[in-house]
């Protein structure tokens, strides 16, 4: 079980136990309710997406763009097929909380996606599941099957008229994916590739059809919000900032996991329930939404609480809520090598200034580490994510660019050092003690 | 080219899919092409084309596209270590290395009695488990410290 | 919607992009995967342009126009964005100019120079790309070069119809390629090379044969098939280097086949003929003009004091121009025969008599596009019309309903709304059954003799198609020209045509079949068949080998075999055709001359010669007007080629009078009966596309393509087995006195009881008809 905290949950209650993701559990634990309230109930459409409204549910995919605002911009009356797309691609370093909700909590996920499908009037959907994680895509399958046997899939929902089919699709190793449009042409059957927007998948999506796409997290929070209220469900978190979100928490605390809270907790908070720094270590660095989100340094982190707003303000992005800490022992170059090199591998190599840029970043980075970086470098380094931010198709241009940005920025000196004395500031065998992987044999 | 169980397992994903979009399929196609035979040959790529109805080129794409997919021969097991930034930090490039040295490979190579391969791998969406590694695309391993990779090594032999 | 572009108002429709009202205004955004026939890509990121209100740069080609937009391309915004993406893509380009093929034609050398920085602040290794071999018409040998922008890549998925290259892998390692060293095989592949921005899809017949600056450009016209693509022949020193597209939207868009692309290195071919030749004791021997017209003058005059006008036969080439066939027949009947023709793959001519004017077309090439149903009858269409084919492809794209009704199931690539793949003998009742659905579905009357005629769901589908919209046509192909039983496949076209209120014609065979009418080629007494069937005295050919270009190869080697006398106007001095002529005379090809072609819709276009001929050959009109001279027939006065095609075409025609397709007399009665008779195979000949006229059978690069593969006995599972023969087996196959040996091959395309055999072909020259009783048997 890696969700290890909660405070006021609601994706993560009653989660205890290895049957937990059964149907039998779910309805116990009030699984589709929701569902029945609305088709039973014969809640108008536009009812449902206004609850949603009502929540400030902001999408936990990455972007933070407000969930019932996306679902009203599908075309009511649209003739022909629509479709429901849910993104478990989840593969931004330092995300894995759409794993654990399809492990522990598939039919929030199944639930979420019938609901919306009523609310927008789309008849079929998919959900897209990281090729990595294929022990929780078989279980999808089987959670499927489930909710088909129990009439929650299929013709005439629960006698109310409503036809809904849900499928999944798994991935194969490209982070691009997690891209909404890049998903949907993998989905297509081809190389996931993002698609120029305008047109947007509400009005152009998957088969050239309406489609909404939302993020795991989004779709498993619907039937909360449908129980609770919109308005209740927006209390528990802050303004604007509706709700509760799970944070990933991974790197040198002392209790990586998932940990749902209200939006608006503070870090300070959050990194207490992750069991505080590793080794009781000085926080250096905090990525706090992914690794495309800026870096945040140790103090301005402290500031900050974790929700949209908070973490804009201090100069980075909520994100998908993936916290990566940071302690002393960290080499900043290395750890920005690495994340180069990430972007550089994953760049899907359509567009010029992504595919060139990613590649020359990573170069140059790989060379300040390895002791060959020159003088100018830095200001190489700026100047190339400038030519590539705001200039690509999709956002992973700007994703390979923050860090970079950012890590320069917020510790110059160490970059600087690394040029100048062709080494590391933080020694290496300080560093190594930092992963704690040989710990137990040294 | 692939046995009927393959097929059908095929036929099942296409069926997924509105009718006239069977390269939805191509995918899953493709990776039960690849746990039947070990890897994805050209012939086996040609093959899935085929079957789903699109270009040979189209599904090449696909499968020299998506990391998964072996283009080449692989060990009977092909262990992929995650050595992105999180698991970097809790000891997924000590694992990898770990693995290096007692395999005598390094990463992208095979053991010499074609069991292992090892890989060097992107983000699993499981840091929270780091070290994590996966086996033959299928099985994640977390927490993966030495006594861990011992344990493991110990039973793909 | 309103939009202002640098200061400049414009007004578009809706759903223009920025780059659409750019054009619209003639401001020039720089650009590299945009390109106005294909999909947009936006994957260049070039074309960034500053918008007012916008924060970041937005793609041109992408964008669409809202009203009141103001966009500024020059901006320090754009111009900063602009430098940013060409220094991108030159980090990786190879500094090869100086011996790039491209080089003075390359879009990124030229923008570079605009856009990019001096000195490159990339110190790393460039990428290191493998070369490729997609087969003998396309270059892929420096693929370093290449920007991603895949055009090439869309080209085949959109225009070609089929997918061909692809993008591999991702990142900085994508590269294009076709499949594990799989040939590019689409007859429109060498477009390719025209979209390639830079230098890394090659002309591989061309490659550093010269630079581009050396060029010189001129105009011209294919004269291969009926579309008349234009075209920019490039010479250098007198000889052609190249031949490119030239646009026009209304004919060739802005492709051309891979057959008006690279046929030209026939025109260099070491086998052209330089000068007369006369047969002196048995061999051909080199003479002076004068000696061989003399000869030839009194050699006709003999045999006309001799033997009687009638004895002689005329036959010109369907390639031929408007200006040679004018005066080929105003030879023939000027010596008093009327035994002319320019037809020589047809056999049945019974509809000659009753054409109400030049069958043609029936509409325009650009109304295709607006059709929205189409029925294509008896035609192997992407080889024999490979731009026509792609106008349909277009058309199906967006929703048009496009059906086919063939003698074997060859795939268009074509979206079809339905297909009947038929034997030949059966064409006219698959029609015929089409024509009885549209009589039941519109409550029309059709035609007698229909009687025991049943359409079938497929029939039913096509009639209906061709019922509904609102405007639909009906296109007649080669392999109804060339069928024995054309004229009642034309009539049933007709009263198709009334009952459905479609609009009908013919493809056309070759460059200047609506021409060889108009300049009235046509028999008075033998036609192309029967001046064979029947032989005569002396033979006048202009242009063609009868040997693959008549519907009777055999026919026509016997009757030339017993002839007095041979006369072949002929770029070439090499084939059959040096052992059966008398009197080669060397005429210039479409590169050496000038003359008309008038294409399937009627148009006429007239072109100048491009280098001068080769050795002693001359201008085929000027040829025919010295002859008519020194048999002092009248009419043969005139100086220029213009002047030839004056007599034709009033000056300044945009198109030819006399365009109709309909047949006088009513409709004529059809049969429906089977040409072959029952129980016996049936041959169905194609004529493959590198095959079909004399220059490409002379193009090396072409003959090294698959289309030029050796031709095959092709039958079906069940045509196999019931002779007993498996795939790969040799078989011989017969028709009449002659046969031909050929490998056996399985293909389920062809209908049972048929065997495809190519006609054209050196190895099935022996043979007779193309669409007679065929014998095959294991060899
Ligand atoms: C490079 C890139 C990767 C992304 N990866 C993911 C992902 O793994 N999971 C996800 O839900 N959204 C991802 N997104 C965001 C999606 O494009 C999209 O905004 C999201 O799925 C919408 O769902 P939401 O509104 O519920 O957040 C990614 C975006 C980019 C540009
Ligand atoms: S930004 Fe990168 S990943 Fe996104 S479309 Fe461009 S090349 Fe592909
Ligand atoms: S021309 Fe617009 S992005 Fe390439």
């Amino acid at each position: 079980m890696a969700i290890l905290g909660a405070i006021n949950p609601m994706l993560t209650v009653g989660l205890d136990g290895d049957r937990a993701w059964r149907l039998a559990d779910y309805l116990t634990r009030g699984g589709y309710r929701a569902l029945r309230r609305v088709l039973e109930g014969k809640m108008p459409q536009g009812e449902v997406i206004n609850e949603v409204k009502k929540s400030v549910l902001r999408g936990r995919g990455g972007a933070g763009f407000p969930t019932g605002l996306k679902w009203s911009f599908m075309p009511r009356s649209f003739p022909g097929d629509k479709y429901v797309v849910c993104n478990s691609d989840e593969g931004e370093p330092g995300t894995f909380k759409d794993r654990d909700i399809l492990r522990f909590n598939p039919h929030s996920v199944i639930e979420g996606m019938i609901i919306a499908g009523y609310a927008m009037g789309a008849g079929r959907g998919y959900n897209y599941i990281h090729g990595e994680i294929w022990e929780i895509y078989e279980r999808f399958e089987e959670a499927l099957d489930e909710a088909r046997a129990a009439g929650f899939l299929g013709t005439n929902i629960l006698g109310s008229g409503f036809d809904f089919d849900l499928f999944a699709h798994h991935g194969y190793g490209a982070y691009i994916c997690g891209e909404e449009t890049a998903l949907l042409e993998s989905i297509e059957g081809k190389k996931g590739q993002p698609r120029f927007k305008p047109p947007f998948p509400a009005s152009f999506g998957l088969y050239g059809k309406p489609t909404t796409i939302n993020n795991t997290e989004t779709f498993a929070s619907i039937p909360y919000i449908i129980n609770l209220g919109g308005e209740a469900y927006l209390e528990a978190g802050k303004p604007n900032n509706g709700g509760t979100k799970l944070f990933s928490v991974s790197g040198h605390v002392n209790r990586p996991g998932n940990y749902e809270i209200p939006l608006g907790t503070p870090f300070a908070t959050l990194l207490e329930m992750a069991g505080g720094m590793r080794g009781g270590r000085k926080l250096k660095g905090c990525i706090p939404g992914g690794s495309s989100a800026p870096v945040v340094p140790a103090a301005m982190m402290m500031d900050c609480t974790m929700d949209y707003d908070s973490i804009s303000k201090a100069g980075s992005m909520l994100g998908s809520g993936a916290v990566i800490v940071m302690d002393e022992t960290t080499c900043m170059v290395k750890a920005l090598e690495r994340l180069s090199y990430f972007y550089y591998e994953e760049s899907c190599g359509q567009c010029t200034p992504c595919r060139e840029g990613t590649n020359w970043l990573y170069k140059v980075v790989h060379r300040i580490e390895n002791g060959k970086g020159r003088p100018d470098d830095l200001d190489l380094l700026a100047s190339v994510t400038t030519n590539i931010m705001g200039r690509t198709i999709c956002a992973l241009g700007d994703a390979a660019s923050m860090p970079v940005q950012s890590f320069i920025k917020h510790f110059r000196d160490e970059f600087a050092y690394h040029i100048e004395n062709r080494k590391c500031l933080v020694p290496v065998d300080v560093q190594r003690a930092g992963s704690g992987f040989f710990t137990a044999t040294v | 080219m692939l046995t009927p169980e393959s097929l059908k397992r095929i036929d099942r994903e296409i069926a997924k899919y509105p009718p006239d979009q069977k390269q939805s399929a191509v995918m899953a196609a493709l990776a039960i092409a690849q746990e039947e035979r070990g890897w994805l040959s050209n012939e086996a790529i040609e093959f899935v084309a085929g079957y789903l109805g699109m270009a040979p080129i189209a599904a090449y794409e696909v499968a020299t596209f998506y990391g998964m997919y072996d283009l080449k021969p692989v060990g009977k097991y092909k262990v992929s270590v995650c050595t992105n930034l999180p698991c970097m930090l809790t000891g997924g490039v000590d694992a990898g290395e770990y693995l290096k040295k007692k395999l005598g490979i390094g990463y992208n190579e095979t053991t010499p009695d074609g069991l292992i391969t090892l890989k060097e791998s992107e983000c699993m969406g499981a840091c929270g488990d780091a070290p994590v590694m996966i086996v033959n695309n299928r099985r994640m391993c977390s927490w993966m410290n030495p006594e861990e990779i011992d344990k493991l090594l110990a039973e793909l032999k | 919607m309103e939009i202002e572009i640098d200061g400049k108002k414009a007004d578009v429709p809706e759903g223009s992009t920025i780059m659409d009202a750019a054009q619209q205004l003639g401001a020039y955004i720089p650009h590299f995967c945009y390109h106005k026939k294909l999909s947009i890509a936006a994957n260049c990121r070039m074309c960034l342009v500053q918008v007012e209100k916008a924060p970041k740069p937005l793609p041109a080609c992408a964008t669409p126009v809202t009203n009141g937009m103001k966009v500024f391309t020059h901006s320090p915004l754009a111009v900063k964005a602009q430098q940013g993406v060409m220094e991108f893509l030159l980090i990786n380009h190879p500094l090869d100019c100086p011996i790039c093929d491209q080089g003075g034609e390359c879009q990124l050398q030229d923008l570079a120079v605009g856009y990019g920085g001096s000195a490159s602040r990339f110190a790393e290794d460039k990428r290191v790309v493998f070369h490729k071999d997609v087969g003998p018409l396309i270059s892929m040998q420096e693929m370093a070069r290449c920007i991603h922008c895949t055009r090439c890549v869309r080209f085949g998925q959109e225009i070609a119809g089929v997918m061909e290259l692809g993008m591999a892998n991702r990142n900085v390692h994508s590269e294009i390629t076709s499949f594990v060293g799989r040939s590019v095989d689409s007859e429109l592949s060498g477009n390719m090379i025209d979209l390639c921005p830079v230098g890394a899809l090659t002309s591989k017949p061309f490659r550093y044969s010269a630079r581009s600056w050396e060029l010189s450009r001129r105009r011209s016209i294919s004269p291969h098939d009926s579309v008349g693509a234009n075209l920019t022949v490039q010479i250098k020193n007198n000889v052609v280097k190249r031949v490119l597209p030239r646009e026009n939207e209304e004919v060739n868009e802005c492709w051309i086949s891979d057959k008006d692309r690279f046929s030209y290195e026939a025109l260099n071919s070491p086998a052209r003929l330089a000068n007369p030749m006369v047969r002196v004791d048995g061999a051909l021997r080199e003479v002076e003009w004068t000696v061989a017209l003399d000869y030839v003058a009194h050699a006709l005059r003999d045999i006309v004091a001799d033997s009687g006008p009638d004895s002689l036969a005329f036959l010109g080439s369907p390639h031929s121009t408007l200006e040679e066939l004018h005066l080929l027949q105003k030879l023939a009947r000027g010596l008093g025969s009327g035994n002319i023709d320019f037809r020589p793959r047809r056999r049945d001519f019974s509809a000659d008599g009753k054409l109400a004017g030049i069958p043609w077309l029936g509409l325009r090439f650009a109304e295709i596009q607006e059709l929205d149903a189409a029925l294509v009858v008896g035609s192997f269409l992407r080889k024999d019309h490979p731009l026509f084919a792609q106008r349909l492809r277009q058309l199906a794209r967006k929703s048009g309903k496009v059906s086919l009704v063939s003698v074997t199931r060859d795939d268009p690539l074509i979206n079809l709304h339905a297909q009947l793949a038929v034997a030949p003998a059966d064409l006219p009742r698959a029609l015929a059954a089409i024509v009885k659905a549209a009589a039941a579905l519109s409550g029309g009357r059709a035609p007698a003799g229909l009687e025991n005629v049943e359409p079938c769901a497929a029939s039913e589908a096509i009639a209906r198609s061709l019922l509904e919209g609102e405007r639909r046509a009906i296109f007649l192909g080669n392999a109804v020209e060339q069928h024995p039983q054309a004229a009642e496949i034309h009539a049933l076209a007709s009263s198709l045509a009334r009952l459905t209120s479609a609009r009908y014609g013919f493809i056309g065979e070759a460059a200047n079949s609506v021409g060889g009418y108009l300049a009235k080629a046509l028999p008075t007494a033998l036609n192309g068949y029967e001046m064979f069937a029947q032989p005569r005295r002396a033979y006048v050919l202009l242009g063609i080998e009868p040997e693959l270009d008549c519907h009777d190869p055999q026919l026509a080697r016997a009757a030339l075999a017993q002839a007095a006398l041979v006369v072949a106007l002929t770029p070439f001095a090499d084939g059959a055709q040096t052992e059966y002529a008398d009197v080669l005379l060397p005429v210039a090809p479409f590169t050496e001359t000038s003359g008309t072609f008038v294409n399937a819709e009627g148009r006429p276009q007239s072109f100048a010669g491009v280098v001068a001929p080769f050795g002693n050959a001359r201008p085929g009109w000027k040829v025919l007007r010295v002859l008519g001279n020194l048999l002092a027939l009248s009419g043969f006065d005139q100086t220029s080629s213009e002047q030839v095609r004056d007599e034709l075409v009033p000056p300044g025609s945009l198109f030819v009078g006399g365009l109709d397709n309909g047949l006088k007399g009513g409709e004529v009665a059809v049969s429906v009966r089977r040409a072959t008779a029952e129980g016996s195979l049936q041959r169905v000949a194609d004529v493959p596309i590198h095959f079909a006229d004399p220059l490409v059978r002379r193009a090396p690069a072409l003959q090294m393509t698959r289309d030029a593969a050796l031709p095959t006995a092709r039958m079906s599972a069940r045509t196999l087995g019931s002779i007993g023969v498996t795939d790969g087996v040799q078989v011989r196959v017969r028709q009449g006195s002659g046969e031909a040996l050929l490998t056996a091959r399985l293909d389920d395309t062809v209908p049972d009881g048929c065997v495809r055999v190519a006609a054209a072909h050196s190895s099935t020259a022996a043979l007779g008809e193309m669409f007679g009783a065929i014998n095959v048997e294991r060899a």
